[in-house]
């Protein structure tokens, strides 16, 4: 039977705020994240306010809210500031703003100040316009008075005041003057018509040079001549706790200063990384295993492929939640067509793993790392240091990647180096330092993820009932608020489909399944697998109703009325001339699929080489509203696409007794410069607001290589990875 | 016990112990970290630096077997190698923390061979994992650099 849809939970940007706000309330009532956040901060904005930076000599500096790791947030959003203040775009800088959720919040983190969901362009675009226009507006003013000229003849360009009479001056020799004049409150923005920056390939990354040339600074790189390293040893087994432990050995290496016990270990110390590395192999630990996973994943995808059937009965305290359900009867149990698909565990694996600065005791707390959520990671660290969360300071570097781990409620591997620098004291700084397999063994991972969808369809061949059943750990369970009734993080780009709207009976629904394993979003969250089982299943149906998939999705979206995913598809399918055959054995592969509000199409070349697919041109059409930087744009679609080709084809952490068999990039496959496809990017042309492209990329292309491999085969792909190992 | 080891050109004493893996001679002892950690076991090749020209995994030399070998990290490059200046035209990096690691290997496939063809490319980059994914930007900035005049110069010393 189907049931109305009740009020669905909030969304995971809400749910963080939410969280937030719990944990704040214990000791404030009435006031916002952002208020209680920053309770204690000494960090002030400026003359022209917290986003602009005018220095005397000339220097115009735009402060970024966002961590820089790889998705080119510094590049646009300073490219915002530039196009409003009409300044010079070649000599501009960037630099990374500190923790002060007040100045530096995300609107769409409910205030925050925080990295995710693909929203840092999104979130800033009026901000941002609005600080350039304000901060132009000064000094127009300044100018004008200094030259005794009307505010109105005073033109400004490439970062250059200038006036008919001839005057003209760059923003440097006006900085004192235009910090007095009161800043407007609503400046007159552009019309994007007028844009001369924005838009334009002259947009380019800010920091390709340093990351060139060994210069930029990451967590890794901090050094300071007392700075201690910490390498900590971590229960083999999720949720395993020390029961006992001898440092004996450890404490005799050279270099090895002190080893303390903390709630996820025990950390040794030493005075180099690898002393600290020699230590921590020294250790002997004994580990309580009695609260951990002791489960294999086969046994887990076996139970959630039980869950999904039916077989067995939804465990205590956990119920179905429906996610869509509409028509006038229920869809038939069994559908003309039954798909079962299952998603392995993946880790993130960014290149840099995890890794903190922390000095704690002498002193507010400090840290020095690539944060990825200031304003959690300020909270939890505050709990720990018994301090103001607005107080904690937090230098923010780049990060060697992320894909979604440095997000997390718990703020995992930043509480670990700050309970070891509390030990350690006296604002002594403490760097700790992940191994690869201390990175790829200490879970945060894609949930395992179980899709069943059973479908019939029309005398056209289109669906008619979609039956769609879904059982997946929760990822918002580890927020503070605990395990959700609904996660929509779970079911997003399924819940929300064109293909739903299509659709006239539905009834979808979600299972929420609990283990030890923390697990967290990824690069792309639900849609890592909702595009897939979406895309996939689509293909399937046009297949067996004897149309062309493009055609056949053209009908849906028509009926949908979802007018960007035609958009996109009709663009990715002329680009990569869908209509005349593929030459030199390519086959050809397509899928859609909106994230984040970025609309993503892209169709794949793919051919099997002794049964491994190998992917070859990638046509992406892309709509993410009013393009910011096209080059970046572009990279983030190759970088998406290589991201989700290689969980699609490679990637998955397995477990044997509740411990992870994969430990590092010998066991853990992922995508090298050889399997890499060549993707060409093509921008369909808006007026929309920009929307986010560091993770809509990524989804599309493992749908489209299944997609490939169906025409080739006429066999669907139900499992991922598609190689075995 | 003191080692003298050859970097960018210039001897320096350094006092690790013998199996200190090059890689934590360098970042801990000299503070050149150019060279990443990634992965500790020779697989992800952001430690990569040049020994005697060819490019080598710094995570698996024991200081003890670097001898005489002279040692080029991304810092001796002199940041206006063509490789670099090619990364730069090209916005190669997004996070960026695997590129020193791409620009040596490069360095070096280019050294010997100074007009890689694609099979070329893809055996002295393999190695080299970048989960940016920034490959394909990778491949167009070293064919580029390859058609630069004068493609391969020493490296400066610093």
């Amino acid at each position: 039977m189907n049931k109305p849809l009740g009020k669905l939970a909030p969304t995971r940007r809400e749910a963080l705020v939410v969280g937030a706000t719990l944990a704040g309330s214990a000791l404030l009532v009435g006031c916002g994240p952002a208020d209680f956040l920053s309770f204690g901060s000494k960090v002030e904005a400026g003359a022209f306010g917290p986003f602009l930076k005018f220095s005397p000599d000339g220097a115009v500096t735009v402060v970024s809210k966002h961590i820089e790791f790889g998705q080119g947030s510094h590049a646009g959003l300073a490219a915002i500031v530039a196009e409003e203040l009409d300044a010079d775009w070649t000599t501009l800088k960037v630099e990374q703003a500190p923790a002060n959720a007040r100045l530096y919040g995300n609107s769409l983190v409910g205030g925050t100040q925080g990295t995710g969901g693909s929203s840092a362009i999104n979130n800033s675009w009026t901000q941002l316009r609005t600080a350039g226009a304000a901060a132009r507006a000064m000094f127009v003013t300044a100018a004008a008075k200094a030259w005794n000229v009307p505010a109105g003849e005073i033109a400004i360009a490439n970062g250059v005041l200038s006036h008919a009479s001839g005057k003209s001056s760059v923003f440097g020799p006006l900085v004192a003057e235009a910090a007095k004049v009161a800043p407007p409150e609503t400046p007159k923005l552009k019309d994007p018509k007028t844009f001369t920056l924005v838009g334009t390939d002259r947009v380019r990354r800010k920091d390709s040079q340093a990351k060139s040339n060994g210069t930029a600074r990451y967590t890794q790189d901090v050094q300071a001549p007392d700075l201690l390293v910490a390498m900590v040893a971590h229960s083999p087994k999720f949720g395993g706790k020390v029961a006992s432990f001898d440092d004996s050995a450890a404490r005799k290496v050279p270099g090895v200063v002190a080893v303390h016990q903390i709630p996820t270990g025990v950390a040794v110390l030493a005075s180099t990384t690898y002393a600290a590395k020699k230590g921590r192999d020294a250790l002997k630990v004994t580990w309580d295993d009695s609260k951990a996973e002791t489960r294999s994943s086969a046994q887990i995808a076996q139970q959630y492929r039980d869950l999904a059937s039916g077989k067995l009965p939804a465990p205590d305290k956990a119920k179905w939640a429906g996610f869509d359900g509409k028509g006038t009867a229920a869809p038939a149990a069994t559908g003309d067509l039954t798909i079962a698909y299952d998603f392995p565990f993946l880790a993130h694996a960014a290149m840099e793993p995890m890794n903190c600065v922390a000095r704690v005791g002498k002193g507010p707390p400090r840290l020095e790392f690539g944060s990825q959520i200031p304003s959690l990671d300020q909270l939890n660290t505050a709990k720990i240091a018994l301090a103001l969360p607005g107080s904690v300071e937090i230098e923010t570097l780049f990060a060697g990647g992320s894909f979604g781990r440095r997000a997390n409620f718990q703020s995992d591997y930043v509480a670990e180096c700050v309970h070891i620098a509390k030990q350690v004291g006296g604002g002594r700084p403490v760097k700790l330092i992940w191994t690869r397999e201390d990175d790829m063994r200490a879970g945060y991972y894609r949930p395992m993820v179980h899709h069943t969808v059973q479908v019939s369809v029309d005398a056209d061949g289109y669906p008619a009932t979609w039956r769609h059943r879904v059982v997946a750990q929760s990822i918002m369970a580890g927020s503070p608020t605990g395990v959700p009734k609904f996660d929509d993080t779970a079911v997003e780009g399924a819940k929300g489909s064109p293909y739903l709207k299509a659709t006239p009976n539905v009834d979808a629904q979600l299972l929420l399944a609990t283990s030890p394993i923390p697990v967290l979003w990824w690069r792309s969250v639900g849609a890592t697998h909702t595009a897939y089982v979406m895309e996939h299943t689509i293909d399937q149906l046009a297949r067996r109703a004897g149309r062309d998939p493009v055609e056949y999705r053209r009908v849906l979206y028509t009926k949908a009325g979802a007018g960007r995913h035609l958009g996109v598809l009709n663009l990715a399918a002329e680009k990569a001339g869908w209509g005349a055959p593929a030459t030199d054995g390519w086959t050809r592969g397509v899928a859609v699929h909106e994230s984040f509000g970025t609309v993503v199409a892209q169709v794949a070349e793919v051919k099997l080489v002794n049964g491994v697919p190998k992917v070859g041109r990638v046509v992406t059409a892309v709509d993410c509203g009013m393009a910011i930087s096209p080059n970046q744009i572009a990279a983030q679609m190759e970088g998406g696409t290589c991201y989700g080709l290689s969980a699609a084809l490679f990637g998955a952490i397995t477990l044997t007794g509740g411990a992870a068999d994969q430990h590092n990039f010998d066991t853990y496959r992922v995508l090298r410069n050889s399997e890499a496809p060549t993707v060409e990017t093509y921008i369909v042309p808006s007026t929309n607001p920009p929307s986010g492209v560091g993770e809509p990329g990524t989804p599309v292309i493992g749908p489209a290589v299944a997609n490939a491999i169906l025409a080739i085969t006429g066999q669907p792909t139900l499992r991922q990875p598609f190689v075995k190992s | 016990m003191a080692t003298t080891v050859d970097v960018n050109g210039r001897p320096h004493d350094v006092s690790s112990p013998p199996d200190t893996p090059l890689l934590w001679v360098l970042r801990d002892e000299l503070g050149l970290t150019g060279p990443k950690y990634g992965c500790g076991i020779g697989q992800c090749g952001a430690c990569t630096v040049l020994a005697d020209g060819k490019a080598v995994r710094s995570c698996q030399l024991p200081l003890s077997l670097v001898k005489a070998a002279k040692i080029t990290t991304i810092e001796g490059l002199g940041g206006t190698h063509p490789i670099q200046a090619a990364w730069v035209k090209n916005d190669v990096p997004q996070c960026g923390y695997c590129q020193s690691g791409q620009i040596m290997s490069a360095v070096a496939l280019l050294a010997v061979n100074p007009k890689p063809d694609d099979a070329a490319i893809s055996g002295a980059m393999d190695g080299n994992l970048c989960r940016c994914g920034a490959y394909q930007r990778i491949r167009a900035a070293i064919k580029e650099a390859a058609a630069a005049p004068a493609a391969v110069p020493a490296p400066a010393k610093v």
